[in-house]
């Protein structure tokens, strides 16, 4: 039975940034009074030669940390952009293998945090290991799988955390009090609060209680917070950066992903588009 | 030997949790709730009385005499599943799952269907207890199925086509699980079968426990001992596991699961994922499932609609693991045989879903003794799929000739 219990890690070690590159860039973040932009897109879609092009436009126009989407078959989480983005990331054969192949190439170029956002099944497929195994070698600093929470996740999540790479939980706004100093004690990197009760996507208007519960975590402990789902546009992302430690937006990336006339068009709305959502983020 | 799930839900190494932090705190509170209200007898006298009075429980255990003739082997008993409201067992769940949403203040149920035998009768559970409904179903299952569709839209429910992914079954329960998030507060999920996170599998096979425990009785009656075969299909496998569980510490009782082949395993167009799958992690649970080298959940395919699911309930793969239970596969072809072979035979014309498992037993009554005593799960009637069988039958001899 001991083994299925939640990590206990050393005191107080989940309550800092970690020791790694996430947990350095937020520290200097913190030195400069910034606020992290955090930009997700879906590995593969339209191809990954877009994706690397788009990772390098993304990490030059201002973004701090980069979440490549794994695609998966049954994304239950998210809304119907991300989704249609993973069904074409699919059809173009896309796997998580070959991602693991893209933050390789990546690697040399950027300097920003990578991380791997996707589901649990392809990570199950390869096994826990030799996941964490191939991750590490090729760079990947930090996980974000929302069908892995930190009791049952736990097998697949230790081998990361021991090679380094950040583990990433999500909070809900659902989640009581007592579970969210839960975990900020376990998340490793940041923890991602997410903004509603719901799937992804862009919404107009971002809920007033995640303010309370990003407010709250801020007293229970030191780890940065990032605040996504439904974030879409830089007005939000300005009022988030009043009270967390950075914004994750994924659909409206995806969104111009999807819409641009041309990959090259895709490539300068991208990059336009981060460059407006860091700028309320920056230091005043 | 015993068959219960850990505080966690793990059967063995399957089961568990497997959600977004945001479905957490419902699962917690589904557990807390469905703890009390349980265990509760005012919440078990309501139910009883459903099922004996609504549902027309119990079902009969109806000995197939042609049959057994016919086949020259084990004596055959029908657990007439097929009698009860709504034409299926799926009533027996959706009374237990309903009638606890309305003890815990939820004024909106939602479902997941197939086939639509799960969504009439969580739409038939709704009208009944004054609850809105909705109901997820793939957009190629709905254009199948325009008949089920329509009754739902009769008992007051809603019908939500899902276009995603292969918009069949998997992909409808892709959806519930989203309109769950979204609308946890308000909103409980009826899951039609033994599957999705816990507690859903153990819940769900606690209520569907009644056709085993009927058997039970109704065996000894007839019979004065314990049948020596059980046989269900499993297509998530709840009826299969409500028939099995009351028997699973009767180590002389074989208990076999029939999974859908499909055009065969070859062709790589079946359901058989206890038969060929692989340990996953799918719908918020780990099980077996139907996935490809990296990771990626494959269609499943069959002839019927409510076998048609990619995975597995948890409990099943536990089973088959311990080797307390058997699982066998019986094609398309095989299936449309005894689905035309029981209504010939005994005049009962059974669900395609619960032909899988007649097709099974005309394979292996024969083989077995004399006084054996087999009993089969005839979990669904075949209304729903007399104009199927119909086009394949035309079909067939337009071929021929």
């Amino acid at each position: 039975m001991a083994e299925r219990e939640i990590g206990q890690s050393k005191s107080g070690e989940g309550a800092r940034p970690g020791s790694g590159r996430i947990g350095r860039r937020f520290a200097a973040l913190r030195a400069r009074g910034e606020r992290a932009l955090v930009p997700f897109l879906t590995a593969g879609d339209p191809d990954l030669e877009t994706t690397e092009a788009l990772v390098l436009a993304m990490a030059e126009a201002g973004a701090d940390i980069i979440e490549l989407g794994v695609p998966f078959s049954d994304p239950t989480a998210e809304g119907p952009t991300i989704q249609r983005s993973s069904s074409r990331a699919l059809a173009r054969g896309t796997s998580l293998r070959s991602i693991l192949r893209l933050v390789a190439r990546l690697r040399e170029r950027v300097e920003q945090p990578l991380v791997l956002m996707g589901y649990a099944n392809p990570i199950h497929a390869m096994g826990a290991e030799p996941f964490a195994k191939a991750a590490h070698e090729v760079g990947v600093d930090g996980i974000i799988i929302p069908d892995l929470p930190p009791e049952d996740g736990k097998p697949w999540l230790d081998p990361c955390r021991a090679l380094g790479i950040d583990p990433i939980l999500l909070a809900a706004p659902t989640t009581p009090p007592e579970r969210l100093a839960m975990l900020l004690r376990e998340t490793r990197g940041f923890l991602y609060a997410v903004s509603l009760q719901g799937v992804t996507g862009a919404r107009a208007t971002i809920s007033a209680g995640i303010e309370a519960q990003v407010r709250l975590a801020k007293t229970m402990s030191d780890m940065p917070i990032c605040v996504g789902f439904g974030v879409s546009t830089p007005e939000q992302a300005g009022r988030i950066g009043r009270y967390a430690d950075g914004v994750v937006v994924g659909s409206a990336i995806v969104d111009r992903i999807e819409k641009a006339s041309s990959k090259a068009a895709a490539i300068d709305d991208v990059a336009r588009f981060i460059a407006e959502l860091k700028a309320p983020l920056k230091g005043a | 030997m015993k068959s219960e799930a850990d505080a966690r839900g793990m059967f063995g190494p399957y089961g568990g949790r497997f959600v977004p932090e945001m479905l957490v705190a419902a699962l917690d509170e589904l557990i807390e709730a469905s703890g009390r209200i349980l265990a509760d007898p005012k919440y078990n006298a309501e139910l009883d009385g459903l099922l004996r009075d609504y549902a027309g429980r119990p079902t009969p255990l109806t000995y197939a005499d042609r049959l057994t003739r016919e086949l020259g082997g084990a004596r055959i008993y029908l657990k007439r599943e097929d009698l009860a409201h709504t034409g299926a067992h799926k009533i027996n769940n959706v009374l237990g799952q309903a009638l606890l949403a309305r003890h815990m203040g939820k004024k909106r149920i939602i479902a997941e269907t197939g086939a639509g035998q799960h969504g009439v009768a969580s739409a038939t559970a709704a009208a009944l207890l004054g609850l809105e409904c909705e109901i997820y179903m793939g957009a190629e299952d709905v254009r199948r199925q325009a008949l089920n569709v329509f009754r739902m839209e009769l008992l007051g429910a809603r019908c939500i086509p899902v276009t995603s992914g292969s918009q069949t079954l998997k992909d409808a329960i892709n959806e519930a699980m989203r309109d769950w998030v979204t609308n946890v507060e308000s909103t409980y999920y009826c899951i039609g079968s033994v599957m999705g996170p816990h507690p859903y599998p153990t819940l769900v096979r606690n209520f569907q426990r009644v056709i085993g425990i009927e058997a039970r009785e109704q065996c000894l009656r007839a019979e004065g001992r314990l049948p020596d075969v059980l046989v269900a299909c499993v297509g998530g496998g709840s009826n299969a596991i409500g028939l099995f569980h009351p028997f699973v510490e009767d180590e002389g009782v074989r208990l076999i699961g029939v999974e859908p082949g499909g055009e065969g395993l070859q062709s790589g167009r079946h359901g058989a994922t206890l038969a060929v799958g692989v340990p996953g992690i799918f719908h918020g649970k780990r099980t077996l499932v139907l996935s490809d080298d990296d990771g990626q959940i494959f269609p499943a395919h069959s002839v019927s609609a409510g076998l048609d699911y990619p995975g597995v309930g948890p409990e099943h793969a536990y089973l088959k693991e311990i080797g307390r239970a058997e699982y066998v596969v019986a094609t398309d072809d095989e299936a449309i045989e005894a689905f035309q072979r029981l209504s010939r035979s005994e005049g009962i014309i059974p669900a395609l879903e619960s032909a899988h498992a007649i097709a099974h037993v005309l394979r292996l009554a024969p083989t077995l003794p004399r006084d054996s005593i087999l009993v089969v799960n005839v979990s669904g009637r075949g209304d729903k799929d007399v104009d199927e069988v119909r086009k394949i039958l035309a079909a067939r001899k337009r071929g021929a000739n």
